[in-house]
């Protein structure tokens, strides 16, 4: 974990609301494992005092980029970010993706640009597999080609059925999963909206194969000092609080308890 | 020329007047990678009551225009947890180590000092009278002089190591804790901790911490904290921790001018761990700016 003023290499508009903010951080880039994040310090949002934490896209020995959508304030203003511009940043964060278990066979699952936090993972996987990604409308299914160039089976999914099947991404999962002869044998790399990560983790429990689900939470500090971003993790006799920036963000589907 | 950054609190010796605020820098190591912990005059770590505690339900934060409400509820490893936990990380560094101690009733407060004092690496006391968030204890001591003064007592027979009150901020007349707290053989006291403060979604009309209530932090709230350090200033001899919304060495130097012997920084640790180390060095830089050879020479300076 490292702090660094990183300089903005590239911003742009990638597909509908969606933008590419690529930094130059020579020392956080290198650090980063699959499924980590950053915090950023938004600028030019001088009375908004916390961080924005995001999963990291991609990284090398020269920077880190990460891929947003304008959901609210902070990234409303990161839009006026321009090349050259300096952006504090907190990382790498948290513990990101397991390696893949010897034997297994991996599968990536994400809602919305949920896979920007794949996209290492899928890089790093000795093996590759099927991804299945959902959205609301083709728009919102980003990046297949980058999955495909690494060697994934891309399955896309939307709401609308403008791209792939129409529905959840789990339309798409659940026919698939059937097919599979040997279920136990899956591992499921999962990012995405709160309700999908579930979804998995519920078939990974119930049909007995693991499921790494990165827990996406309200976050302040990044650290571990906050105990803000905390969720229920099983424990022997019960449950303790689990802070998803130091603990997580992944935890596997047998871990979570969800709570209504 | 130099300036001597070195001040004491009782019988506490901190190499700079500055330290962290209790719930802003977990226990030391959530911050190591990022700050030279070895720099710091004191770390405070998060609240520790006698025994292990959950804490609140989520949402425990919300961010609102300078600054942040927060309802984390002390949650904590307990006296116990602490020892096994923590001090083994914290007793290699040359720092002294405060920390921050609560109780839902007021024998905790003796227990969790009787199971700490023996710890060598645990150099002071601060005493949390104040937190808004815990219904049993915290605050309901903090703003009744009585109890307050029988909490202080108490503490005071059990250890001879230093004990800082943490005052709260919504009392009436807060020079007459600052008062008992020194009758009652405090050594110091801290000021402010977070303003009970409310947010509401007015979307589902709920409010936006699960505790509905919580307590401001941040720049918003450091001009009371000032005024605050101003009429302790003026009811007591006893040095004064100063904190709330500190976030640049200006804001460290008003609250020594309005008379605080040493500040912590706290919310800003969560926008910019290297706040701390900052300030230290912008003290030092007015310091010799302003051609004083000590930075007691400024504390309680201000012109009113």
């Amino acid at each position: 974990m490292k702090q660094e003023k990183a300089t903005v290499v590239e911003h742009h508009n990638f597909q509908g609301d969606y933008r590419i903010l690529r930094l130059a951080a020579p020392a956080v880039g290198p650090l980063v494992k699959p499924g980590q994040f950053l915090e950023l310090r938004v600028p030019r949002l001088d009375d908004r005092i916390l961080r924005r934490p995001f999963s990291i896209y991609k990284a090398d020995a020269e920077g880190a980029s990460i891929l947003y959508k304008t959901v609210g304030r902070g990234t409303e203003a990161m839009v006026s970010l321009q090349v050259g511009d300096e952006v504090d940043i907190i990382g790498p964060l948290g513990n990101g993706f397991p390696e893949l278990t010897k034997g297994k066979v991996p599968v990536l699952v994400a809602g919305g640009y949920g896979n920007a936090a794949l996209y290492l993972k899928a890089k790093e996987s000795p093996v590759k597999g099927i991804a299945f990604f959902g959205g609301r409308t083709a728009q919102d299914i980003l990046c297949i080609e980058e999955f495909q160039v690494l060697g994934w089976d891309v399955r896309p999914a939307t709401d609308d059925g403008s791209l792939g099947t129409k529905g959840l991404v789990t339309a798409s999962f659940d026919p698939w999963m059937a097919e599979q002869e040997n279920v136990q044998s899956l591992e499921l790399f999962v990012c995405g909206p709160n309700p999908m990560l579930k979804a998995m983790g519920d078939r990974a429990i119930e049909h007995g194969f693991t499921a790494w689900l990165s827990m996406d939470k309200n976050m302040a500090c990044g650290v571990g000092a906050c105990l803000t971003c905390v969720i229920k993790r099983k424990t022997t006799d019960g449950w303790e609080w689990a802070r998803c920036c130091k603990d997580g963000p992944v935890f596997e589907s047998r871990e979570i308890l969800w709570e209504e | 020329m130099s300036v001597a950054l070195e001040i004491k609190i009782g019988s506490m010796e901190m190499k700079n007047p500055v330290t962290v605020a209790s719930g802003t820098f977990g226990y030391g190591p959530e911050y190591a990678d990022l700050v030279d912990l070895n720099r710091l005059g004191a770390i405070t770590v998060k609240g520790i009551g006698p025994e292990e505690h959950v804490g609140n339900a989520t949402p425990r934060t919300f961010e609102t225009r300078g600054g942040m409400l927060n309802a984390i509820g002390l949650p904590g490893p307990g006296a116990k947890g602490f020892i096994e936990k923590y001090v083994p990380f914290l007793a290699p560094y040359d720092v002294p180590v405060i920390v921050n101690i609560w109780g839902k009733g007021m024998e905790d407060y003796g227990k969790v000092v009787e199971m700490l004092d023996a710890e060598d690496t645990v150099s002071a006391y601060e005493i949390n009278l104040s937190c808004p968030n815990v219904k049993e204890g915290g605050s309901a001591f903090g703003t009744d002089t009585d109890s307050f003064s029988r909490v202080i007592e108490l503490v005071r027979g059990k250890t001879q190591k230093p004990i800082i009150p943490k005052l709260a901020p919504n009392v009436s007349d807060i020079g007459a804790f600052a008062k008992a707290a020194e009758d009652g053989g405090a050594d110091a006291i801290s000021i402010m901790n977070s303003y009970p403060a409310m947010a509401i979604n007015i979307e589902t009309l709920e409010p936006e911490l699960a505790n509905r209530t919580g307590g401001l932090s941040g720049p918003a709230i450091k001009p009371i904290a000032i005024k605050l350090v101003w009429d302790v200033a003026k009811a007591t001899k006893l040095p004064i921790i100063g904190m709330g919304g500190i976030y640049e060495p200006e804001d460290a130097i008003e609250f020594m001018v309005a008379g605080a012997s040493a500040v912590a920084v706290g919310t800003a640790n969560f926008t910019d761990p290297s706040t701390a180390i900052r300030v230290i060095d912008g003290i030092e830089s007015y310091l010799v700016e302003k051609g004083h050879s000590s930075v007691a020479n400024i504390v309680g300076t201000v012109k009113a």
